[in-house]
């Protein structure tokens, strides 16, 4: 099938130029593998990029802040050294209050008995983070395998838990399967707080702070922010993209080549290995092993196709919710927005609107029936505030996180992209006076356009949906939770795999020891 | 699909009529009907023995409308089928016909049945069980339809040395020269049909298959033609005594389906199972290839095999012994008979290894039930190659005449 003027033969193919991708070639480039990256685009990034949305305005294109990228893997692809400047770090969080106050979430701000709660919280959420926090470097374990690495990796999680102590380890194990809500409840007062603490568990999935499995969301996310150390909800100058950009200089000196303008229409089987992939161009490309950092169905279902496939294993992805929720706002003002009440160091944190439990739920009662929440919840950055060069002179840009919008949308997103994109802008006002009449221009991206712009099905942020189903041995599906497939040379590196989305980059670097073991593919 | 011909409420008969259940219900003598995915079909019209010494002697009708059909057509058709099962279909000619199995992802038997090519792209399976969910999710990443027509399709076994003979005076002239496995489209009383050299019996046979109106008349045109031929309308019983000697499996019975196993480790492999013959590894993927070559590499654990029995006494159920002591189960029988056309005890019966090899000796203990006395025997059982009856007139072409 492939001529031997396809070559040069690569050691590894990767698939995609996002994040996951880039810490995958860098991480085998800097192990010594021969790497191409291929990237659909014109430039490396995908989700984690940033892009001009009007003339002079430019903006994160999904997530707008970094805080799952562990501090570690920052300095070991030594990224700011490769250009990453950060425009604020440490940021704060400022929950906003309609025709109230906002309440500042940190120790200092909170007074009375949800000040000395919160403290409680937090130190009990940090020592569960950190018990937590290892399981995100490492390729998860299979089950009964019999496999001593495996059982290693078993006893190491029990080892990790039961250190706690017998008190934390009781406590961790009895509100592992709570909601947020019931958590929220059981420690907190205001609703405010209870609104803020809550839209993080739920953020970027599908779930309402009353469903199952969501305190497992947020200590999945805590724990990241705890390996991700300093840079802890942090914005780097130049946006997401910029992150990317060190990325792949990174892997570039490290020896990766890396080609944008290059979509992959195929992964190439012979002998039930792959053998490199073919470009929609119709080039082809030779290499020992191929890495996707696509999400697992498109990997699956598109690039390799179901036919080298078994039936249980191609109904275990079908099966695989990839459904996304999550809308991005991007805004164009002539001038910096005035959130009532912040003072101007808030202002350039990160600003959260979801009041309360109750109005998180509401607004994901409608998702559930195929309809965009009629309040929305939004996670707000003005990033111009901290990274003036993002926008012309003078003006800014609000970015913002809507939930719940979801992919699909029973009245069509053709028909309700304007009414909804109005009505985010009428909730933004409510809470910053006079900013409707400051917008030059808004985007709306929604679950859809994340499909079509990033090859995500389903346009979810995670590749798939952080659920206790879908969640470390068993992300994606059982039979490619360790990065490998049923195809022994195809690996996935991307946030479909443990330990998922977010801009965290461990699913690439875990991915990349996993293809560099010995016995493995190269 | 056409209207079921009962018309009942289903919780008032909860069972189908075939459209050969009228001509079936005349002839029965001993009123022994039983369930058949979904139909009631004979057990046995008069007795076993004369129902069965019919398949050997002369020629059999048996109804085996209720096998489920699936029409499966498209472009994809092919490279569809050989990612289910696990033999090479692109081989397979138009008008020809294919015995296969299929596994799930670990390698284990979902069903066997028959393929059936009637074109570049239309295809028809037939299978013991109804599995149109595993179908349908095998199609995902493929460009074709599916459809059950089990309802649609009237079919009808005709086995017997004579049965060549017989479906040539009812107007099929040139059924002598279908091959075995091989398609061909005839008209008996002007009524177009389609046949198939293929049966269950290991005998010389023909499957018929046709509208369900045609039904009735087909049958009477049969019965008429092969009246001075010993024609005979036979049950269930007395075709699982002709499979066991032609050492076909019967779902179910010689395995359970994958799907439907409840209990770890009671799944079969095509290799346990005896049907490696059946697997092309060289053909490229199909579901189960990879935990099959796993298997292949390491060995199966255990086998099905054919067993010679002393006594005649059937070992049904019997579990085996590897010494006469019965200190050592090394596995038990699926399908027993004594085989009247062998002279010889026969079963069918999962061995672990080493003891399935050809020619090693195995201990059934063997119950029996003595006017309400239950004995025991320990019998001696050597693992003897299948199928224990073989007639060369089952592959002859043409067949000799009668």
């Amino acid at each position: 099938m492939l001529q031997p003027s396809a070559l040069p033969r690569y050691d590894c193919i990767v698939i995609g130029g996002g994040h996951n991708g880039l810490v995958c070639a860098a991480t085998l480039a800097r192990g010594g593998r021969s790497v191409l990256v291929l990237e659909a685009q014109s430039r490396v990034g995908g989700a984690a990029s940033t892009r001009e949305f009007a003339p002079g305005f430019q903006v994160s294109a999904c997530a707008h802040l970094l805080h799952l990228m562990p501090a570690e893997l920052i300095r070991e692809l030594k990224l700011e050294s490769h250009g990453l400047k950060w425009s604020a770090q440490s940021m704060s969080t400022t929950a906003l209050l309609s025709g109230g106050s906002p309440l500042a979430v940190n120790r200092s701000g909170l007074s009375g008995s949800d000040g000395a709660a919160y403290a409680l919280y937090c130190e009990r959420m940090r020592r569960f983070a950190q018990a937590l926090a290892p399981l995100l470097g490492k390729v998860p374990p299979r089950l009964g395998t019999g496999d001593w690495s495996d059982r290693w990796a078993l006893l190491g999680l029990g080892w990790q838990i039961r250190k706690l102590g017998r008190r934390d380890m009781r406590e961790l194990l009895r509100i592992g399967g709570m909601n947020v809500f019931d958590l929220l409840e059981e420690n907190f007062e205001s609703d405010v707080l209870k609104g803020a603490l809550g839209f993080d568990a739920v953020l970027g999935t599908n779930f309402g702070p009353r469903s199952p499995g969501t305190v497992l969301t947020l200590l999945y996310r805590l724990a990241a922010e705890f390996a991700g150390g300093a840079t802890a909800l942090s914005q780097p100058a130049g946006g997401l993209g910029a992150l990317c950009d060190a990325l792949a200089k990174s892997a570039a000196q490290a020896g990766a080549v890396i080609r944008t303008d290059s979509p992959v229409a195929r992964i190439l089987v012979e002998a039930d290995r792959p053998v490199g992939v073919e470009l929609e161009s119709g080039e082809r490309i030779a290499a020992a092993a191929v890495a996707s950092s696509a999400d697992p169905k498109t990997t699956f279902l598109k690039l390799l196709g179901a036919r080298h496939l078994d039936t249980g294993f191609v109904r275990r992805v079908q099966h695989f919710r990839t459904k996304g929720l999550a809308a991005k706002l991007h805004l164009a003002l002539h001038r910096a927005p005035q959130f009532s009440g912040v003072d101007a160091a808030a202002s350039s944190g990160r600003l959260l609107l979801a009041p309360s439990l109750h109005y998180l739920e509401q607004a994901y009662n409608h998702a559930k029936y195929g309809e965009y929440s009629s309040a929305p919840a939004l996670e707000i950055t003005v990033p111009t505030i901290n990274d003036p060069g993002l926008a012309p002179p003078g003006k800014h840009v609000l970015s913002a996180i809507v939930q719940y919008a979801p992919y699909a949308l029973k009245a069509g997103w053709q028909n309700q992209r304007q009414r909804f994109t109005e009505l985010c802008i009428d909730t933004l006002e409510s809470v910053a006076p006079g900013l409707r009449g400051s917008v030059l221009k808004a985007e709306l991206l929604t679950p859809v356009d994340i499909e079509q712009e990033h090859g995500i099905d389903g346009g979810h942020w995670h590749h798939g949906e952080l659920a206790f189903d879908q969640f470390f041995m068993v992300r994606p599906v059982p039979g490619a939770a360790q990065h490998r497939t049923p195809l022994p040379g195809l690996f996935l590196c991307g946030a479909g795999c443990h330990p998922g989305g977010g801009v965290m980059g461990m699913a690439g670097r875990n991915a990349a020891q996993q293809i560099m073991k010995p016995g493995a593919a190269i | 699909m056409t209207t079921p011909k009962t018309l009942a409420p289903h919780f008032e008969q909860p069972l189908l009529e075939t459209p050969f259940h009228d001509r079936a219900r005349a002839l029965s003598q001993v009123d022994s009907f039983v369930a058949w995915a979904g139909y009631t079909t004979v057990d046995v019209f008069t007795t076993v023995e004369q129902e069965y010494f019919a398949i050997r002697n002369a020629t059999t009708l048996y109804d085996l409308t209720p096998m489920v059909k699936y029409r499966i057509f498209g472009p994809d058709a092919v490279p569809y089928l050989n990612r289910l099962v696990t033999r090479d279909l692109a081989k397979l000619r138009p008008d020809r016909v294919a015995y296969c199995v299929w596994c799930n992802d670990a390698g284990h038997l979902i069903d066997d049945g028959t393929v059936f090519r009637l074109g570049e792209t239309e295809f028809r399976l037939c299978t013991a069980e109804r599995q149109i969910d595993w179908l349908l999710d095998s199609a995902i990443g493929f460009d074709l339809k599916i459809a059950e027509v089990t309802e649609d399709i009237a079919a009808l076994a005709v086995q017997g040395p004579t049965s060549c003979s017989v479906l040539t005076a009812a107007g099929m002239v040139g059924v002598d020269r279908l091959k075995p496995f091989e398609i061909g489209y005839f008209n008996v009383d002007g009524r177009a049909l389609t046949a198939s050299r293929t049966g269950f019996t290991g005998d010389l046979g023909y499957e018929l298959w046709m509208a369900p109106q045609d039904a009735e008349a087909v049958w009477d045109a049969l019965m008429a033609a092969g009246r001075s031929r010993g024609i005979r309308a036979i049950g269930s019983q007395a075709l699982n005594i002709a499979r066991l000697e032609a050492g076909f499996l019967s779902p179910n019975v010689d395995f359970v389906s994958a799907e439907q196993t409840i209990r770890t480790g009671r799944d079969r492999s095509p290799l346990e199972l005896g049907l490696a013959w059946l697997v092309d590894f060289d053909k490229g993927h199909f579901n189960g290839r990879r935990a099959l070559l796993a298997e292949r590499q390491r060995g199966p654990r255990r086998q099905l095999v054919g067993l010679d029995i002393a006594g005649n006494k059937p070992a049904h159920h019997a579990l085996l012994y590897a010494e006469a002591n019965g200190k050592r189960e090394i596995g038990s029988v699926s399908s027993a008979a004594w085989s009247p056309t062998c002279k010889l005890n026969i079963a069918l019966a999962m061995v672990e290894g080493p003891y399935y090899q050809l020619g090693s000796t195995v201990w059934a203990d063997i119950y029996l039930n003595r006017e309400l006395v239950w004995e025991r025997r320990m019998s001696r059982a050597v693992v003897v190659e299948r199928p224990f009856f073989a007639p060369s007139r089952r592959r002859a072409t043409p067949p000799t005449e009668f």
